[in-house]
């Protein structure tokens, strides 16, 4: 076949000039009617008559819980907020005790996974850097969501000189150094004596959302022009209405996508931003300090990296099946009574 | 279409200026002075750092500074580094090896990215879909430089199959293996884009009509799933290839590439604000022209999108 | 000649303040060794400015310059001088030198080097007109001010007696003058240099043992320097060229060496440490060299003034455990310190009275810290804070396991106060705005005591970032100074020193030593005084 489809309009994709009748006339047809494996008339034929209908929310929410992904990506984000609230409940030891003698050792008694480049207890530090890099991870992607999500649809669905400021304005933060407006924010009086995680949430906050805001207003842009969403409009439902109502649930799927996998880079951004002095303190135990710290032992003791990235892989993993289920409850068309 | 492009270049001409602006307002408001550091701590006459803040217009008020700067502009001289380097002569050394380097990682991430998004996402579930999970949870926990580190020790050091660091010229070759490290994390965004869309549109109607219709499983796959899966892949692509630009500090200083990262980098620390204005108001171009592209694709992917 | 901080900066900014300046040395019998054809590939950095001596401060531009430069002496391998172009250097009263040069020696579009290129390169070098970064060298010559504050042309100090002859008028007596001399500084230039400095500085007409290839500097990729024929002078080359690789991380630079892409790496990155003498044997060498570092206590904080601030200065010393961080951090490439200077200077002395404060007594610590805390107590809550700006050279390491050492050992909360640019921690410094301990490190430019005492801990002084003050250590200094031989002012300079040892206005932590490594293709590789290959000596095999 010619790879030309990728870039040619439907309707014109063979070939521009001919009727599409011409065109399938050259082809060999096998069957009229596609084999039962191939249609899922099930999916469309089980449906209950009997039941109430449900609101799109109360409905999505009876699909996502009766999902695996969701009961054990659930069950992962507990604990891990959980070892993030009350670090305390699962180690005794305190993870900022490192007598150099122990550096770089591998386990003894009561210390399970070594120790640190420094002499530090691995376990407590990644039990102890769960909190700072859990806030980062989740408040930045809620914060880069709400921003970016905002106004992403609202360039995408009405487009126009909103469209261009908008985006445009993306453009501008897209290009502007994390590093520099990092620098810059983090020396301004109100932070520089009190930098804590929120102040590095901010800042990913603000150099973060046009990712987000890119992503939605090319999947609203998609679908504002389905439709549906023609036919609820011309059924009297307000052009506001219809955004909320069918093109924000329509543009998710790939704003989740992103957000999760963002999740995890946000928490490493932290660490970039650490390690440049920019971020969080020094004595603030954190997965990204701990294993931008690691750099130096990589190729001689490998597990000091490792267990504090199979931490922030644990925790972009639980999210990343959330999101996956999530978006398969949301989704209108992926529903099986 | 014409006039909405020519609409959207136009649009450059404030963003530029826009980003000029704000971009020579943070160089300037960063702590520390410049000037003291090129003494590099070592004793300096107080005459001798007026001389040279004078050469730099840094003895200047910022509007005074900006002022000056954007008369040059005009006059297209983007000013002299701290080692009396025309940033011009700095620019056109530094893009065409960082342009080659974003478009084998773009590449990379596109062609692995979309591929292996497409299958796990028809098979979602099946152990090729739990692998390349796993396999962007790696590239997403594992910072960078350690992963560019591994590949320059395994593939560099240890096996020889690729030159540890970029040599001379910076040749297509030698770039390859910092491409994809580069595009790695990228890579894992653009697998689970694709996995996620082409899961969701299976199930579209339009797809269910094609495979109604007769058409070939491969023939639904490549034109009506793919094609109608792309719109996010394309838009993060978009972006993203700004990001490639202007974001590989990392991996240009693990294979010691001289692009524009570390150009870019260096100059915010040394508070060289001519070098930072011009990387980053280019940087700006790339992103208002790749979003442009990106935008004239939705139209391509999906005949209702239309362009007033 | 001077001493630079090894403040370093992030990347680029480590070239920038680690500004080493390089000086040659050699024993001048090499020049036969093998067929002298192999040109070597040498790491480097992007040199900071052009290749100017007055102008270049910095450790890239350093290693270039030393060798396309020849002044009239250079530094041999253990620090002595070596006359270069110099054949006599005298005074009678340490004030007025006269130079005598060698007759004969010309650049390579063929000018001879002459008594007034140097008059003409110093007085280029002192105008503060010319924003030269390494002006302050020409301090201690009279005209000095004028130059500077006014920008005047010439130095008053400096005259031309003949083609081959200048004298040259110091401020005040200095005896270890000739030993400044090697310094990149004080090197002659051409007519032309002067008609346009900047391009010069891209393409310079030299006089030292090689000179830059047509085309020869690469701006960010590499540097190519070819024997200079018409050079005679102990720096003879023993290869065929040097060409140096500019690299922005040391890391690069280590894989490159490790698959054969590069000959000469002089300093290992941190995370190789561990590795470079398994990665090649009998291909790797390590010296100590004029370099220490140290950790600075500012007299401006309130809470180390009087005597509750002497009894945490010796508390803070004895917490840590030098030779522990050396093991387990440095891998033991660094050597405790016993003293201010460097254990390669002339007169350095391990036994100086009073030095028993660096040595690691923790539960002595701890009592003098609670001693200190009755006079007047340490601040609740206050966090004791280690400023430092950071880099992949080992600072954050070293930095944050002296600090767990403090926390546990004195029960005080420490921690790295981490700065982002080099700008900004000298800004800070500047304005005296530290707000606890902070990193100094100090490479002796020339091999002298003086050059670790005077700048750093005299009233005043230039580089002296913990405000120090102390009118006693101030007048050993010019006493040392005024000596009539350099023996006798080590001694003096060793009493200074015990006043130090009272104050503690820094806390030594260990000297520097340099580790080197090289591939296969070459041989010869020494590390001179400074801790920099000697790279005209490599050889070819």
């Amino acid at each position: 076949m010619p790879d030309t489809q990728h870039t040619t309009v439907p309707g014109a994709s063979e070939a521009p000039s001919t009727p599409r009748t011409g065109k399938i006339s050259k082809r060999r047809i096998e069957h009229f009617v596609a084999p039962l494996e191939e249609t899922p008339l099930q999916a469309v034929d089980s449906v209950r008559e009997d039941s109430e209908p449900l609101g799109f929310w109360a409905e999505s929410w009876r699909n996502l819980r009766r999902q695996p992904l969701f009961i054990v990506s659930s069950v992962l984000i507990v604990l891990v907020i959980l070892v993030a609230a009350f670090p305390q409940w699962f180690t005794s030891v305190d993870p900022r005790s490192c007598p150099l003698e122990f550096a770089r050792m591998g386990p003894q008694p009561g210390h399970p996974l070594g120790f640190t480049y420094q002499g530090c207890d691995i376990f407590a530090r990644v039990i102890y850097g769960a909190q700072s890099s859990v806030v980062v991870g989740l408040f930045t992607t809620i914060g880069v969501v709400l921003i970016g999500g905002v106004m992403g649809a609202l360039a995408g669905y009405y487009g126009g000189w909103l469209d261009a400021v908008l985006a445009r304005l993306g453009d501008i933060f897209f290009a502007l150094p994390l590093i520099l407006g990092a620098i810059v924010i983090m020396q301004l009086p109100a932070f520089r004596e009190s930098r804590s995680v929120w102040t590095v949430v901010m800042t990913l906050v603000i150099f973060g959302w046009p990712q987000v805001a890119r992503i939605t207003r090319g999947a609203v842009i998609e679908a504002r022009n389905a439709d549906y969403v023609t036919a609820a409009r011309s059924l009297g439902l307000s052009k506001f209405g219809a955004l909320v109502r069918h093109v924000l649930p329509n543009s998710l799927a790939p704003v989740i996508v992103v957000a999760s996998i963002s999740l995890g880079t946000y928490i490493v951004a932290e660490a970039t931003l650490s390690f440049l002095g920019i971020g969080l303190p020094a004595s603030v135990v954190s997965w990204g300090n701990d294993i931008s710290s690691a750099q130096i032992s990589v190729r001689n003791d490998p597990h000091i990296l490792f267990w504090p990235a199979l931490a922030l892989s644990i925790t972009v993993l639980s999210f990343i099946m959330l999101g996956d289920a999530l978006r398969d409850a949301l989704d209108p068309k992926s529903r099986k009574a | 279409m014409l006039m909405y492009m020519l609409r959207r270049l136009l649009q450059m001409l404030p963003v530029f200026f826009g980003a000029t602006l704000l971009v020579y307002f943070l160089v300037f408001a960063t702590p520390g002075d410049p000037i003291a550091a090129l003494s590099g701590g070592k004793p300096m006459s107080p005459n001798v750092e007026a001389a040279l803040r004078a050469q730099y217009n840094l003895d200047q008020p910022f509007w005074i500074q900006y002022g000056l700067y954007l008369k040059n502009l005009l006059t297209l001289d983007l000013g002299v580094s701290f080692s009396g380097q025309p940033v011009a002569d700095e620019l056109a050394r530094a893009f065409p090896v960082t342009a080659r380097l974003a478009v084998l990682a773009l590449v990379f991430e596109t062609v692995f990215g979309v591929l292996f998004g497409l299958i796990a996402g028809l098979r979602r579930g099946r152990f090729f879909d739990s692998s390349v999970l796993v396999l962007s949870l790696v590239v997403i926990a594992v910072p960078t430089f350690v992963l560019g580190f591994i590949f320059q020790y395994v593939f560099g050091v240890e096996l020889g199959w690729a030159r540890p660091t970029v040599g001379s010229g910076a040749p297509w070759g030698d770039l390859i293996m910092p491409g994809v490290v580069l595009g790695l994390v990228s890579f894992a965004y653009v697998l689970r884009l694709t996995r996620t869309s082409v899961a969701e549109n299976m199930n579209a109607d339009f797809v269910r009509t094609a495979t109604a219709k007769g058409l070939s499983r491969s023939r639904v796959v490549r034109v009506h799933i793919l094609r109608n899966s792309l719109i996010p892949v394309v838009t993060f692509l978009g972006a993203d290839l700004g990001m490639l630009m202007g974001g590989a500090i990392v991996t240009e200083g693990v294979f010691n590439i001289p692009g524009v990262g570390s150009l870019l980098f260096d100059a915010i620390l040394k508070g060289e604000t001519p070098t930072v204005v011009a990387v980053v108001s280019v940087l700006v171009l790339v992103f208002v022209l790749a979003n442009l592209l990106v935008d004239l694709l939705y139209a391509l992917l999906d005949p209702r999108i239309r362009y007033a | 000649m001077h001493m630079k901080r090894l403040l370093q900066g992030v990347s680029v900014t480590a070239a920038l303040a680690l500004g080493l300046t390089a000086c040659g040395g050699g024993d001048g019998d090499t020049a036969a060794a093998a067929d002298g054809s192999y040109v070597v590939t040498a790491h480097n950095t992007e040199p900071q400015n052009g290749l100017i001596p007055t102008n270049t401060n910095e450790v890239g531009g350093g290693r270039v310059v030393d060798l396309l430069y020849t002044g009239l002496y250079s530094y041999a391998e253990d620090g002595s001088l070596q006359p270069e172009l110099a054949e006599s250097v005298e005074s009678e009263d340490n004030i007025t030198w006269t130079v005598k040069i060698k007759p004969g020696t010309t650049f390579s579009n063929g000018e001879e080097v002459t008594a007034q290129s140097f008059v003409d390169a110093w007085n280029y070098g002192a105008d503060s007109d010319n924003a030269q970064k390494s002006q302050y060298f020409f301090e201690t010559i009279k005209g000095y001010e004028e130059s500077d504050a006014n920008g005047a042309d010439t130095l008053s100090g400096l005259t031309v007696v003949d083609d081959h002859t200048f004298t040259v008028e110091l401020q005040g007596p200095e005896s270890d003058f000739p030993m400044r001399l090697g310094y990149s500084a004080y090197m002659p230039l051409p007519t032309v240099a002067f008609e346009d400095m900047q391009a010069f500085g891209e393409a310079p007409v030299t006089n030292g043992p090689y000179t830059l290839a047509e085309n020869g500097w690469q701006h960010n990729v590499q540097i190519e320097l070819v024997p200079n024929e018409d050079y005679e002078g102990p720096r003879e080359p023993a290869n065929g060229g040097i060409t140096f690789k500019i690299y922005d991380s040391f890391e690069s630079a280590y894989a490159d060496l490790q698959s054969g892409n590069l000959d000469v790496l002089g300093e290992m990155p941190p995370n190789a440490l561990q590795n470079y003498q398994d990665d090649f044997p009998e291909r790797n060498t390590s010296r100590a060299y004029a370099g220490n570092a140290t950790m600075v206590i500012p007299g401006y904080l309130e809470e180390f003034q009087g005597e509750a601030g002497q009894l945490r200065r010796k508390a803070i010393s004895m917490a840590i455990d030098r030779q522990q961080i050396i093991d387990q951090i440095f891998f033991g490439t660094k050597e405790v310190a016993t003293e201010f200077t460097a254990p390669v200077i002339e007169g350095y002395n391990p036994d100086i009275p009073g030095s028993e404060v660096l040595e690691h007594n923790p539960e002595e610590a701890k009592k003098l810290w609670e001693q200190a805390n009755e006079i007047s107590p340490w601040p609740e809550g206050k966090v004791l804070k280690y400023t430092s700006n950071i880099d992949g050279a080992g600072n954050k390491e070293y930095i944050t396991a002296i600090v767990n050492q403090l926390r546990s050992n004195l029960g005080i909360e420490a921690e790295l106060d981490a700065v982002t640019t080099f700008k900004e921690m000298r800004d800070k410094v500047g304005q005296d705005a530290l707000e606890g301990l902070s990193r100094a490190g100090w490479q002796g430019d020339y091999p002298s005591l003086y050059n670790f005492l005077g700048p750093l801990y005299a009233t005043g002084a230039s580089s002296n970032d913990g405000r120090y003050s102390n009118p006693e250590f101030d007048a050993k200094l010019l006493e040392g100074l005024e000596a009539g031989s350099v023996e006798e002012g080590a001694a003096i300079f060793n009493e200074a020193q015990e006043i130090l040892f009272q104050d503690l206005p820094v806390v030594p932590l260990w000297y520097q030593a340099a580790q080197a490594a090289w591939s296969e293709n070459v041989d010869d590789v020494v590390l001179g005084w400074d801790g920099k290959p000697l790279y005209h000596q490599i050889t070819g095999k």
